[in-house]
C-alpha cells in the first residue's frame, strides 16, 4: 500500500455563519495527482488552507504526513511546496532574494533544478516581485514551490489568468514532480480539461460539500451520456432513473445519468422510449450535471 | 510519437494511448524493437499525469504489444499484436459509429466519407514515403 500523505476526515468550517466546508473527507496517497474541481467559492481554497495549517478545523480531523498542520507547522510546511491562487509573495524582494529566502527554509533545496527552471523561464534575478507580470510572477512562485523537491506539491488554481506557455510550465512541473521523484500533487482548477488530463484522482466540491470523489476512470465509468427518443412529446424532462441532467426537448433528450445502464434503459422503455446511443460522459458533462447548472427546464 | 488525446469522445485517456500505440504498431509506423518514449517524456508531450502513461504501457505489455526491459525502457514487440477478432471488430466499430454520427451532423454523406478516407490514406502513404528522406537529412 502507498503511504497516506493527506488525511482529512469530516472537516467542517464556517465563516460568519456561512458554511464553507461541510463534513469533507479527502485522502491523498503518495505518487499520485489529485485534482480539486468546483466553482469559485465552492470551498477548494478553504480546504487547501486547512492542509497548510492556515486555518484550524472547527470539527473533524486534518493530518498531513500524519501530523496536525496547525500544531506542527514546521514538520508539515517544510515538506510542502505551495503556489497560492493570488501568488502572494514578498513584493519588495528581488527574485534572487526570494530564492535565497525560500532556500533558507528548505534544506532539500536543489540549486541545479532551481537554476534550470530560472534559465528555462528566462527570469532575471534582479527584478523585484512587484514589477513582475502575471506570468513571470507565477513562474517565480513555481520555482520557489518546487525547487526543494517537496514531498507534497499544492497548487491552488495555478493556471488562472495565465497564457498557454506559462500554463504549460506549470503542468510540466507537476509531471516532473511525479515522474522524477514519485511526489504527490494536489491542484485545484476550474479548467476541467486540465484536470482530466493531469489528475489520477478527482474530488468535486460544490457548496462546501464533496459531490463526488474517486479515481478519474471510476468517476467517468459511473456516468454516461445517453441520447433517448420517445414516441410521445415531453414538455418537461421525463422522469428517468438516476438522471442528473437533461438537454434537448420534445421527443429527443440527451441525458447525463449514473447507475446501472440496464436500469436506466428500463426506465426509458417504460415511458415508451428507446436509447439511441450511449457513451461515457466527459468530466465537463459530469461536473455541469452534478453542480446543478443544467437543472430540468421546469419541474417535472 | 504522434498521439492525440481527445477529451470529447468519452474514451479514457489511457485507453486512447493504448489504442493509438496499438494502431502505430499494427500499421508499421513504429517498428518491432523500437523504443517507446519514456513515461515522463510522453506525459510531458501529452500533458497528462505520468501514472496514466504508466497504466497504458502496463496494458500494452499485458496484451503483448510492447515489452519492458527491466529498468531500461519499453520496446515494441517482435510479433504483431494478436487481438481477438471480436476485439478488433469492437474497436473499429466504435470508431465507425463515431465517424458516422459526426458525418451525419456535419452533413456529409456516407459516399463523401468513403472518398475522404481514401484521400486521407493516399496522403498518409505519401507522407510515410517522405519519412526516410527527412530522417536522412
Amino acid at each position: 500500500m502507498s503511504r497516506i500523505i493527506v488525511d482529512v476526515d469530516g472537516l467542517c468550517r464556517s465563516f460568519g455563519g456561512k458554511v464553507a466546508l461541510d463534513r469533507v473527507d479527502f485522502r491523498a496517497t503518495e505518487g499520485r495527482v489529485y485534482g480539486l474541481v468546483g466553482s469559485n467559492g465552492a470551498g477548494k481554497t478553504t480546504l487547501i488552507r486547512h492542509l497548510l495549517g492556515l486555518l484550524r478545523a472547527e470539527s473533524g480531523k486534518v493530518r498531513v504526513f500524519g501530523f496536525d498542520p496547525v500544531r506542527d507547522p514546521v514538520r508539515v510546511l517544510s515538506r510542502i511546496g505551495y503556489l497560492s491562487e493570488d501568488r502572494d509573495m514578498p513584493e519588495w524582494m528581488r527574485i534572487g532574494e526570494l530564492m535565497a529566502y525560500t532556500r533558507a527554509f528548505h534544506p532539500g533545496w536543489d540549486e541545479a533544478y532551481a537554476n534550470e527552471l530560472i534559465g528555462t523561464f528566462g527570469l532575471d534575478l534582479s527584478t523585484r516581485i512587484k514589477e513582475l507580470s502575471k506570468g513571470t510572477r507565477a513562474q517565480a512562485g513555481l520555482v520557489a514551490a518546487v525547487a526543494h523537491r517537496p514531498e507534497l506539491l499544492i497548487l491552488d488554481e495555478p493556471s488562472t489568468g495565465l497564457d498557454p506557455v506559462v500554463r504549460r510550465d506549470i503542468l510540466d512541473a507537476i509531471v516532473r514532480a511525479v515522474a522524477d521523484d514519485g511526489r504527490t500533487v494536489i491542484f485545484s482548477s476550474h479548467l476541467l480539461e486540465e484536470v482530466e488530463r493531469m489528475s489520477d484522482h478527482i474530488t468535486m466540491i460544490h457548496d462546501g460539500r464533496v459531490m463526488l470523489s474517486g479515481e478519474i476512470e471510476d468517476v467517468r465509468r459511473h456516468y454516461r451520456r445517453s441520447r433517448v427518443r420517445f414516441a410521445d412529446y415531453f414538455e418537461a424532462p421525463p422522469r428517468l432513473d438516476n438522471a442528473f441532467s437533461f438537454e434537448g426537448g420534445g421527443r429527443t433528450w440527451s441525458v447525463i445519468h449514473g447507475g446501472p445502464f440496464d436500469e436506466f434503459r428500463a426506465s426509458v422503455v417504460s415511458l415508451g422510449g428507446e436509447v439511441v446511443d450511449s457513451r461515457d460522459a466527459t468530466l465537463e458533462e459530469i461536473f455541469l450535471a452534478r453542480a446543478g447548472r443544467h437543472e430540468p427546464l421546469e419541474a417535472a | 510519437m504522434d498521439i492525440t488525446i481527445d477529451l470529447d469522445g468519452g474514451v479514457p485517456i489511457y485507453r486512447q494511448i493504448v489504442n493509438q500505440i496499438k494502431y502505430l504498431a499494427a500499421s508499421g509506423l513504429i517498428r518491432p524493437g523500437e523504443e517507446l518514449p519514456a513515461i515522463r517524456t510522453l506525459a510531458l508531450q501529452l500533458r497528462v499525469t505520468p501514472n496514466t502513461v504508466a497504466k497504458a504501457y502496463d496494458e500494452l505489455e499485458r496484451s503483448g504489444v510492447v515489452w519492458k526491459r527491466h529498468g531500461a525502457g519499453t520496446y515494441v514487440s517482435e510479433q504483431r499484436p494478436l487481438l481477438a477478432h471480436q476485439e478488433r471488430l469492437r474497436i473499429i466499430e466504435q470508431r465507425i459509429d463515431a465517424l458516422l454520427a459526426e458525418a451525419h451532423q456535419l452533413n456529409f454523406s456516407v459516399e463523401d466519407i468513403v472518398r475522404m478516407i481514401q484521400k486521407r490514406r493516399a496522403a498518409m502513404e505519401s507522407a510515410a514515403a517522405d519519412e526516410p528522406a527527412r530522417a536522412a537529412r
